[in-house]
């Protein structure tokens, strides 16, 4: 089984780093994986996105035009990427930006106000983590658990701002919790 | 040994000092300049150098230089950059002496763009530099692969005394993948006594060594000629790698890919056999020498009826894979270049269109 989430937003957001974090537990799980990026000559706040595929087999073509799921973190991702997203998938809007929905109705549309959630926690900073945890709960990609030893790790490195990013992990699986 | 998750560039310079490599020049370009990032911290955690040259150009006689004293010595660079140290290599390939270049394709000619390509292929395999020497020239298709080519790289150049080029592309650079690091690639260098400028005292030898790439008397240039063609000759007789795939079953269709372009055919060729038509496939590993038995025997098959050859590129390995068939089957391209990576789909629409059309000829 093959599975594949496209994280788009705007520079600065930590869209790859939320995918790094995501394709680090699935590898964690041992699925095979690919992280990839959007590159090209991009400034800070342009657009940014990056697809994460994780399969139980090798991965053929890392270069996918209908993802599995979407979290998308501003309208502009919203309005290119919705309809691309498989039937079934998780599109995961973030209302704190994006005033309208995916138009599909054969999809399953998380809305969340993941930067006001964010900062609720002490900053806006964490966005990306409440998204990430959000989307995991509640598209099962991967474990919950085994992300949030993820998240432990990244930011192990920078331990100021583990507490939290421990929180916003909580916060999201709340929201995907509640919202069922 | 554990898997980490690394992006293809960073492996790539964690793989050079696996092999042994302490010897890192190499100048900035998109997208290839996380190798240069990596190995500019990393370099100095193990005593090794990290020089950023003022040009291509620059890093290319660097390159030769260190070289030329024995050294395992490595750059990276993309496509307009490779194009800057083709001199160098002409120049390496003549004195007969070891090195791994790396180029992450982007999409060209001129300046072109940044993302990824296999526009590069007629310049690894045919020149780029000028007068007759050839690269051995390896194509990973994953991260692991290209770890593990960059590993292979420096013995081969040290086997043959002659640039090893492995030819990523943007997206080989820029994604990541879990990868590891096997112990058992590293390798011992080979002595370099016999030829290397390393210093007289430093080898405790009486003769001088001489690495030069001038030889004015037209004889001694065509023997000199005829000693690096009879290496290309051994390349090309121990040296080819190439991965099959799907080459079991009665395929319609053989496909020559090669890197990420070869990834996305392998899911074509999936889907196709889902839908009943059966694809095979041959990937050169290495791009010289050229898997030519390989893709011949394979496009013999009696099921197989079309050959295509599929590129990020206009139509370059084309003319290697026609070449290679020797009009046993016809031979047909398709390919996209200047960072448009052809998606599974488009792949199977193109395998259904020429299907179709040798269907007609054959009616």
């Amino acid at each position: 089984m093959q599975s594949e989430v496209m994280f788009a937003g705007f520079g600065g957001q930590g869209i790859l780093l939320s995918a790094k974090i995501l394709a680090h537990a699935a590898m964690e799980q041992g699925y095979e994986v690919v992280w990839i990026p959007s590159y090209g000559p991009e400034m800070r706040g342009g657009t940014a996105y990056c697809m994460v595929v994780i399969s139980d087999r090798p991965i053929g073509s890392p270069i996918i035009r209908n993802p599995a799921h979407l979290v998308a973190m501003n309208r502009p991702s919203l309005e290119k990427f919705a309809p691309v997203v498989k039937p079934q998938g998780v599109i995961l809007i973030n209302s704190s930006l994006i005033s309208v929905g995916s138009g599909r109705s054969d999809v399953d549309e998380f809305i969340i106000p993941v930067n006001d959630m964010a900062i609720a926690l002490g900053s806006v900073k964490s966005a990306n983590i409440v998204a990430l945890s959000a989307f995991v709960a509640r598209s099962h990609m991967v474990d919950i658990h085994v992300l949030r030893e993820c998240v432990k790790e990244e930011f192990s490195k920078k331990p100021k701002l583990l507490p939290l990013n421990m929180s916003a992990v909580d916060e999201g699986l709340k929201a995907a919790e509640s919202k069922n | 040994m554990s898997k980490v998750l690394m992006k293809g560039n960073e492996a790539i310079g964690e793989a050079a000092i696996r092999a042994g490599c302490l010897n890192y020049f190499a100048y900035p370009i998109t997208p290839q300049s996380e190798v240069a990032e990596y190995l500019s911290h990393r370099m100095p955690e193990v005593n090794g150098v990290f020089l950023q040259g003022e040009s291509e150009v620059a890093v290319g006689y660097m390159i030769f230089g260190a070289a030329a004293c024995g050294a395992r010595v490595m750059t990276t660079s993309s496509s307009p950059g490779i194009s800057l140290m083709s001199e160098a290599l002409s120049y390496i390939a003549c004195a007969q002496c070891p090195a791994v270049f790396v180029n992450i394709m982007r999409g060209g000619p001129g300046l072109g763009g940044i993302l990824p390509s296999q526009g590069d292929y007629f310049q690894a395999t045919k020149g780029g530099g000028h007068g007759d020497y050839r690269l051995l020239v390896l194509a990973p298709a994953s991260v692991q692969e290209a770890v593990e080519m960059v590993m292979m790289a420096f013995p081969l150049a040290e086997k043959y005394r002659n640039p090893v080029m492995i030819m990523g592309d943007g997206l080989i650079g820029q994604m990541m993948e879990p990868v590891f690091f096997p112990d058992n690639l590293k390798t011992e260098q080979l002595n370099t006594d016999s030829w290397a400028t390393s210093g007289m005292k430093t080898r405790g030898s009486n003769t001088r060594n001489l690495v030069k790439s001038l030889y004015l008397d037209p004889i001694q240039l065509n023997n000199h000629n005829l000693h690096l063609k009879a290496k290309y000759d051994r390349m090309k007789a121990e040296e080819i790698r190439f991965e099959p795939y799907n080459i079991e079953s009665g395929y319609q269709v053989l496909i020559v890919s090669y890197g990420t372009m070869s990834r996305v055919c392998r899911t074509a060729i999936d889907n196709l056999k889902a839908e009943g038509l059966e694809v095979g496939m041959i990937r050169p590993q290495t791009l010289f020498p050229f898997p030519e038995a390989a893709i011949r025997d394979a496009a013999s098959k009696e099921s197989c009826q079309i050959v295509i050859s599929i590129e990020m590129s206009m139509g370059q390995m084309v003319e290697d894979v026609e070449r290679s068939v020797r009009g046993r089957k016809p031979v047909e391209w398709y390919g996209k270049c200047g960072g448009e990576v052809p998606t599974p789909e488009e792949i199977m629409e193109v395998v259904h269109s020429f299907v179709k059309s040798a269907r007609k000829e054959q009616n």
